[in-house]
């Protein structure tokens, strides 16, 4: 999966997890304070990148993902 | 839709998202036709509930760590629904230090919590749902075999499953005369919220998933079909036992 792929499913996954607009979803918003994330949200959106890219997030690097970024470039370093 | 719980109410305790067991179970058993009314730990629950319970299903609230609020919750439902058939009991709690830091540091207050909420909620419930329930009706709690074995990480979950086994036998023998019977399912490791509070949890479900007898971890929906048979008039003759749903673990 090339960059924009990932991008693009996290943005789904974000869209769905934190009841926003796809379209207005960029790299740059931040969990905490863009999308009001509380922990509950956050791990499970977590859980559903695990699934989604067939990966496993350990609870240390989950902590340091605050953008929507930092997830794509994680999953991108990730990819098994 | 028409199955062998046709006309059954069930009260399902635990659903927090579509990863939660008590989902799995309330999928299976509207699919055999059963009422299904779903009790919610507090308001941030119920948010995550809005986003994507049908309409049809019925909410109400009720925090297990009081008392009475599961007296409260179980005389509304009774107000409002009559009679019911059967309550499942998918909850479960232990503070991340507490679940985290091995038996030997559990601390008073860490497992005081840990049993009020994972254990002896079993009983509250079982009691402030005694009155309401039918003859028969089946009350069902999940448990995991941490509560047997010491497996890694699983900690003081693993002493509080135990006590909840036992609650099963006693609540079993105590409610047989009225024709309430009391199981238990010994699932398999799912990735679910409550999972995540595991130290290593990634490792935990990767060991366990290659214990099963087809290396393929058991689902929510496996799991609700067993609840749904022991919810149902088909297993009036089972009480007081645990089931394993987990493909086979258990066995090596
Ligand atoms: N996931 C597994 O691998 C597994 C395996 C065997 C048994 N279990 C058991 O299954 C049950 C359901 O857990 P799950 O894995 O579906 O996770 P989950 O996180 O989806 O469900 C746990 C539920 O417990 C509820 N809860 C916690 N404290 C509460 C309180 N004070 N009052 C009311 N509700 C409260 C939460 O709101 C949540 O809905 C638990 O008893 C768990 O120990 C899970």
């Amino acid at each position: 999966m090339d960059k924009n792929e990932v991008f693009a499913k996290i943005a789904d996954l974000v869209a769905d997890q934190f009841d926003v607009d796809r379209s207005k979803i960029t790299g740059d918003l931040n969990f905490k304070n863009d999308l009001d994330a509380d922990s509950i949200d956050f791990v499970e959106f977590v859980l559903d990148m695990e699934d989604t890219f067939n990966a496993e997030i350990s609870d240390e690097d989950a902590e340091k993902l605050n953008t929507i970024n930092e997830a794509v470039d994680y999953i991108m370093a990730h990819q098994k | 839709m028409s199955g062998f719980l046709d006309g059954k109410t069930i009260v399902i305790m635990g659903v927090a998202n579509k990863r939660s067991i008590a989902w799995g179970c309330t999928q299976a058993i509207l699919d055999q036709g059963a009422k299904v009314i779903l009790s919610y730990q507090n308001d941030r629950i119920k948010k995550s509930l809005e986003r994507f319970v049908p309409d049809n299903l019925d909410l109400v609230e009720c925090d297990v760590s009081d008392d009475d609020n599961v007296k409260k919750a179980f005389e509304a439902i009774g107000t409002k629904y009559g009679k019911i058939d059967g309550v499942i009991h998918a909850i479960a709690y232990a503070d991340k230090d507490t679940l985290t830091s091995g038996l030997v540091n559990t601390t008073k207050d860490g497992y005081d919590l840990a049993q009020n909420i994972s254990a002896y909620s079993l009983i509250s419930v079982a009691r402030y749902a005694q009155p309401v329930l039918n003859d028969p009706a089946s009350i069902l709690t999940l448990t995991y075999f941490g509560s047997t074995r010491a497996i890694p990480n699983y900690n003081m979950m693993g002493v509080a499953k135990a006590a909840l086994e036992a609650n099963v036998r006693y609540l079993a023998s105590d409610l047989g005369r009225n024709g309430i019977r009391v199981n238990a399912i010994s699932a398999g490791a799912v990735k679910t919220l409550a999972v995540t509070g595991i130290k290593h949890h990634g490792e935990l479900l990767k060991e366990s998933e290659s214990r099963t007898v087809d290396q393929k971890s058991v689902t929510t929906s496996e799991i609700g079909n067993v609840a749904a048979f022991l919810m149902s008039d088909l297993s009036t003759g089972m009480t007081g036992d645990v089931v394993y749903v987990d493909k086979g673990v258990h066995l090596i």
